[in-house]
């Protein structure tokens, strides 16, 4: 069998070389074709949306920026145990523990703190593995639709405690609410 | 002596413990043990996480133990049959026996320092379950300092005594020990006298638990996130042989080399435990293994990697000989500049 008649992709097309119609040569049936075409997707659904008035609804399992929570007597939960650290697959977090003062009571909650946080948004993916890792239930990704800010440094991507700690009016208002509740 | 344990048998020597005779077998039939050491006289027979069951009491009186027996303190007898792993009456009293030791720890584990290395915590993952019943307020102490290099947590601890008998077989005065009865028990040093022998810092290797940690470490990093080393350095007091905890250029902490026992191979002497921290003191060896289940091995590239290498024919690129010559285009110049020639 030669090559010219079959096809190996299955997609050969033979092409003719044969005269067009008059009809065919006019070309007013396919233009009117083709118009025919255009005015069908007018009265179709819009695919897009004015973005930014309009946005469109998240997944309910979206993550979003990480957070690291507050408990409801707005002291921090996280003792630096490392836990994040070890599950992160992008090795984004890093730490370092510090033992708590005896004035100190009201800041954290537990023996230890972690004295540096930090989190490298440029090389999370956001999976949320710190979050299942955390046994203090210190670490949260939020649904924040602002991941990072855009930048042109790549130390302002390395977030700290003072941009992922729960900020105090925040923990302030969910206590209000979760007594009225 | 002949002795079966979990279908596997061994000869051993008359005086062994059950104990002892299955970690000559090593693999799963080891029973854990929270109290034993075989490295100190008179250890064992207090927590009861060694349990086992023996089917065959000897050869002479074949009828089997009534009850689960304390492996770590029961001789070996000749034709005994041991089953360890195999039992389900011994897993289900592990469970329980794990319960017990966990009704009073306070389950620290993000806080403790021994968090990766502990013999409890891996007790209770392979053993324990996952809910408590203890529904009680668990016990707890006042914190107490017992000198400026160990860190006593008392209520981390499950009083198995290794530390006591530590201090008094490897030191001529010891200092603390175990005051108070029942739940009022507790590790302590006579009118808070700080404990400052040579050897003393082996009690913190000793601990199963994380109740006796090394203050210099104190939440310096954790265990994982370390880099362990064999390194030795010329001791006087003791062997010198250690395991370096590094971070980077940094010696975090100075420990005993463990067995896969976890108990210590060689007691080291407090100076080299606390005092040298500098990495120009030690020579380094090369990385410490642990099992293949161990934390500790998160991170650490230490398994060697053969560098690849491909056994194919030797012109596998370039094609095999006879075919070559069915390529007709062989003799036309590929390239305009060879044309040229």
């Amino acid at each position: 069998m030669s090559s010219n008649t079959y096809s190996l992709s299955g997609r050969k097309k033979t092409v003719s070389d044969k005269k067009l119609t008059w009809t065919e040569r006019i070309y007013l049936v396919a233009i009117f074709k083709g118009m025919m075409v255009t005015l069908k997707h007018m009265f179709k659904k819009k695919v897009t949306i004015a973005y930014p008035e309009q946005t469109r609804p998240f997944s309910p399992v979206y993550r979003g920026r990480h957070m690291l929570m507050r408990d409801d007597e707005g002291r921090e939960r996280c003792t630096a145990c490392g836990l994040c650290a070890l599950s992160c697959p992008a090795e984004a977090i890093t730490m370092k523990a510090a033992e708590r003062k005896a004035d100190e009571k009201h800041l954290y909650r537990e023996e230890k703190y972690a004295e540096i946080y930090e989190i490298n948004m440029l090389r999370c993916i956001f999976c949320g593995l710190c979050e299942e890792a955390c046994p203090k239930q210190a670490i949260y990704l939020t649904t924040s639709k602002q991941i990072a800010k855009a930048d042109v440094t790549r130390e302002n991507f390395i977030f700290g405690k003072d941009k992922l700690v729960m900020p105090l009016e925040m923990a302030i208002h969910n206590t209000k609410q979760q007594n009225q509740a | 002596m002949k002795v079966t344990i979990d279908g596997h048998e061994i000869e051993v020597e008359p005086g062994t413990t059950i104990l002892q005779a299955a970690r000559m077998i090593g693999g799963e039939s080891v029973p854990p043990a929270m109290c034993y050491y075989s490295k100190l006289e008179g250890t064992g027979g207090k927590c009861r996480a060694c349990l086992v069951e023996v089917s065959k009491g000897s050869e002479a009186d074949p009828r089997p133990m009534p009850k689960l027996m304390a492996s770590c303190k029961t001789g070996v007898m000749d034709g005994m049959e041991v089953k360890s792993i195999s039992s389900p009456r011994v897993l289900e009293a592990r469970k329980s026996v794990t319960e017990f030791l966990l009704i009073n720890h306070p389950l620290d584990c993000p806080i403790c320092d021994q968090a990766g290395e502990c013999d409890l915590q891996n007790l209770a993952f392979q053993h324990g379950k996952s809910q408590k019943r203890y529904k009680e307020e668990k016990r707890t102490f006042e914190p107490e300092d017992i000198g400026p290099n160990i860190q006593l947590h008392m209520n981390r601890c499950i009083l198995c005594y290794r530390c006591v008998k530590t201090a008094e077989q490897l030191t001529d005065k010891r200092v603390h020990g175990v005051c108070g009865r029942g739940e009022h028990a507790q590790i302590s040093t006579y009118i808070s006298a700080a404990i400052d022998n040579e050897f003393s810092g082996n009690m913190i290797d000793v601990c199963p638990v994380g109740a006796l940690t090394d203050k210099t470490f104190r939440f310096k990093s954790r265990v994982w996130f370390n880099k362990p080393y064999n390194a030795h350095r010329n001791c006087p007091t003791c062997s010198g042989k250690v395991t370096l905890w590094m971070f980077g250029e940094e010696i975090q902490r100075v420990t005993a080399r463990k067995d896969e026992f976890h108990e210590v191979e060689e007691f080291i002497c407090n100076d080299c435990r606390f005092d040298h921290k500098d990495p120009k003191d030690w020579v380094i060896e090369g990385p410490r293994k642990f099992e293949k289940f161990s934390v500790i091995n998160q991170n650490n590239y230490t398994k060697k990697l053969d560098k690849v290498v491909l056994n194919t024919e030797e012109h596998i690129l370039a094609g095999r000989e006879q075919d070559r010559k069915k390529i007709s285009m062989k003799d036309i110049p590929y390239t305009e500049h060879e044309s040229k020639e």
